[in-house]
């Protein structure tokens, strides 16, 4: 199962490589990661998804506090979350099939962000399956590359 | 900056260097030995240690200076310092920062690094340091400018003797050291992410007291965290006060007096099978400081298979890592233990008891005493007998490591110091010399195995240089003997490698300046032990033991605890 944490860390050098670590030691399997400074500058916030048991994941969420770099861990497993990818993606677009690509980057939602003669780049953000499924989509054009960010997470405000 | 230390830049501010604030911060926090060795960029470092008040112990080897601050730390419980210059200096560290990782034991490395401006050029003596140390320390960090360095060395003594201890390193560059700041007095450590908990959750303690008051048959497995968190009285009042047997991790002897009735000993892969089958009968079993290692469980399938599993630990992480915790209780003992004890009830617990007198009667750990040759046992039962138990023993790793666990009877915390997590060969000579200068009145007893000895032995000259009169008792039967003995039971007998041509360890010490003696029969065991004794400084016994003794019992790799080879031995010998 996919479990999102969230870890606050100190922003300092050698912090990712104490995390990173910990992970490669103990043989969990990071499936993505996302890094950026909080509001707060001496923070910033790992998103980290983490697939395996319940076991494993509280080893992982119970391991990354132990670091002393580490603020606080969070595992929103249990929490209704907002998560987001954010993709860039090159896509070949033959004269002839320009328009049905835009249709298609308009259904997605996706944002041209530069275009050349062969190809567009689409900038598209949004829960994992809809980067996933825009570029299922986008297959059969031709794919130049593809650069993504991992997930980052919030949870939603709470409706009581 | 061309300000030097001491120069004062007006009132009530005072401008040090660097290595000036690395040894008033060591004095500060109230180190008293410190090991090291010296290189290139510590050399700023080392001509302040010449004027510096703590005594400076200098091995032969890092690794060695190592094992002695371990040492030292385990036989005090303050924290032990030791001191690397870059490149090889910090990488000959590892071995035994990863030791004292492995056993949780309070350690600050302070290892030198290339200038600033040369790092990541592949300078000369330049090597990664934090990257290297980041999985075996508890933290590391690199001190990248003067200002953050009396802080810095604050925090890695904080970190590495509070909560689960651990060695913390701190990597500074020879321009760190050789600059200069004003120097601030100590305030108040906070930082945001190390808060160790410490006191027990007032609701899991009242269900672990409810848990033992019901219980029929439990057992206490305790650990060296009893030991790191100064808990063995506590433990002991528990124990007595709740009727509960205890059983100890090879980290743990010391924790609980062995000759109290209610000693279960050691369990484990060479633990007292009474241990073993106790545990594996219990209905409760209480860790506390234990880790649950699988030296300890055995098979994690079938152990314990009836019983509730309350553990009290310091490290939340320990908890359910590796067998599902029942009843987690986060903190430290001293303060855990005090408020469980109150919420006990003393229990008979007849049946329990009986049950225990008739398996300790019947699976003693025991040896064949007829047979003619000296056997190791032998060896370690005359030191224990004569030395009335209260010598300060250390051991390599191996056979002797626990022959010396079954054989001689631990009454104090702090008194048995072994590389337990890691299982660290060449442990025992340095490790000796570090508890001797902690513990200069003691008789420190180095019970080590031939191939344990070839590999630090170096460091006997330490031990003469430093007039530092260790003991060690070296049970040579020629082979890596743990090896062997793995070899004979799961190799056909295959000695792959495991036997050994020493030197004369008995010459060998006396030309490095100490007493060297050999003993080949037990008809001059008693005489060649107070021989030993008697000697002045340093001695090395070289005991000819029967080679091919076995330890007894042992749990093979991936069996149960309870399914011992070896048991038929001691019941036949019983």
């Amino acid at each position: 199962m996919k479990h999102v944490i969230s870890a606050l860390v100190q922003n300092k050098p050698g912090v990712l490589a104490h995390v990173a670590g910990m992970f490669a030691a103990r043989a969990f399997n990071i499936d993505s990661l996302a890094v950026g400074r909080t509001d707060n500058p001496e923070l910033s916030r790992m998103t980290i998804v983490v697939v395996g048991d319940n076991r494993v994941v509280e080893q992982v969420r119970k391991q990354l506090a132990k670091i002393i770099s580490v603020v606080k861990v969070q595992d929103y497993v249990d929490r209704s979350v907002v998560t987001r990818d954010l993709m860039l993606i090159s896509i070949n677009t033959p004269q002839d099939k320009r328009s049905e690509i835009l249709a298609l980057i308009n259904i997605f939602r996706g944002k041209v962000v530069d275009v050349s003669a062969k190809y567009v780049m689409v900038e598209i953000s949004g829960p994992e399956a809809k980067i996933e499924a825009f570029m299922d989509a986008c297959k059969p054009y031709g794919i130049k590359s593809v650069v993504r960010t991992g997930t980052v997470a919030m949870p939603r405000f709470s409706k009581t | 900056m061309s300000k030097t230390e001491t120069q004062s830049a007006g009132k009530g501010t005072c401008i040090k260097t660097g290595a000036q604030i690395i040894v008033d911060i060591l004095q500060e926090q109230g180190v008293e030995t410190v090991f090291g060795y010296l290189g290139g960029v510590v050399l700023p470092l080392f001509d302040k240690i010449y004027d510096a008040k703590f005594n400076f112990i200098i091995p032969r080897h890092e690794q060695g200076g190592c094992h002695m601050a371990d040492a030292y730390a385990r036989a005090t419980g303050k924290t032990g310092v030791v001191i690397a210059t870059s490149g090889p200096g910090a990488t000959n560290l590892t071995t035994g920062l990863a030791t004292a990782n492995m056993d949780s034991v309070p350690l600050v490395a302070i290892t030198g690094q290339v200038r600033s401006d040369l790092i990541g050029n592949d300078a000369f003596q330049e090597v990664d340091t934090t990257g290297i140390t980041r999985p075996i320390t508890k933290h590391n960090v690199i001190v990248r400018d003067v200002s953050e360095l009396a802080s810095t060395l604050r925090e890695a003594f904080h970190i590495a003797n509070t909560g689960r201890k651990g060695p913390v390193l701190v990597d500074i560059p020879v321009d760190v050291a050789v600059s200069s700041i004003e120097w601030t007095e100590p305030g108040v450590i906070d930082m945001p992410g190390y808060k160790p908990r410490l006191t027990g959750h007032a609701k899991q303690i009242k269900t672990a007291a409810q848990a033992i008051n019901s219980s029929q048959r439990p057992v206490l497995y305790v650990g060296g965290g009893i030991i790191s968190a100064n808990a063995s009285k506590q433990l002991s009042e528990l124990a007595e006060k709740a009727n509960v047997p205890v059983t100890m991790t090879l980290m743990g002897l010391g924790a609980f007096d062995q000759k109290k009735p209610l000693s279960l000993d050691m369990l484990g892969m060479h633990g007292a099978a009474y241990a073993n089958f106790a545990v594996q009968e219990s209905d409760l079993l209480i860790s506390i400081g234990a880790r649950f290692d699988d030296r300890v469980t055995g098979s994690l399938k079938t152990f314990c298979p009836n019983a509730k599993i309350l553990h009290i630990d310091i490290d939340p992480a320990s908890i359910s890592k590796n067998v599902k915790v029942d009843i987690p209780v986060v903190g430290d003992a001293i303060q855990i233990l005090p408020e469980l004890a109150a919420l006990c009830e003393h229990k008979e617990r007849k049946d329990w008891f009986a049950r225990i007198a008739e398996l300790k009667k019947r699976y003693p750990l025991t040896y064949d005493k007829q047979n003619g040759l000296l056997k190791p046992q032998m060896v370690i039962e005359e030191v224990y007998n004569q030395t009335k138990g209260d010598a300060i023993v250390t051991t390599g790793v191996g056979q002797h490591q626990m022959w010396a666990a079954q054989f001689f009877k631990y009454s104090r915390p702090r008194q048995f110091i072994t590389s337990g997590g890691l299982g660290t060969m060449g442990f025992g000579l340095p490790a000796a010399i570090g508890a001797q200068a902690a513990c200069p009145d003691r008789t420190v007893i180095d019970f080590d195995g031939d191939s344990s000895f070839n590999m630090t032995l170096t460091e006997l000259s330490t031990a003469v240089m430093y007039k530092l009169p260790v003991k060690v008792v070296l049970l040579n039967n020629g082979y890596m003997g743990m090896v062997r003995q793995w070899q004979e039971l799961f190799y056909g007998k295959r000695y792959s490698q495991s036997s050994l041509v020493n030197p004369d360890f008995g010459k060998l010490a006396q030309a490095m300046g100490a007493t060297g003696l050999t003993c080949e029969s037990k008809d001059n065991l008693q005489e060649t032990v107070s021989k030993m004794l008697a000697s002045e400084g340093p001695c090395v016994v070289d005991f000819h033991i029967e080679p091919e003794e076995n330890v007894w019992p042992m749990v093979p790799s991936g069996k149960s605890l309870h399914e011992m080879d070896g048991i038929d031995i001691l019941e036949r010998l019983a």
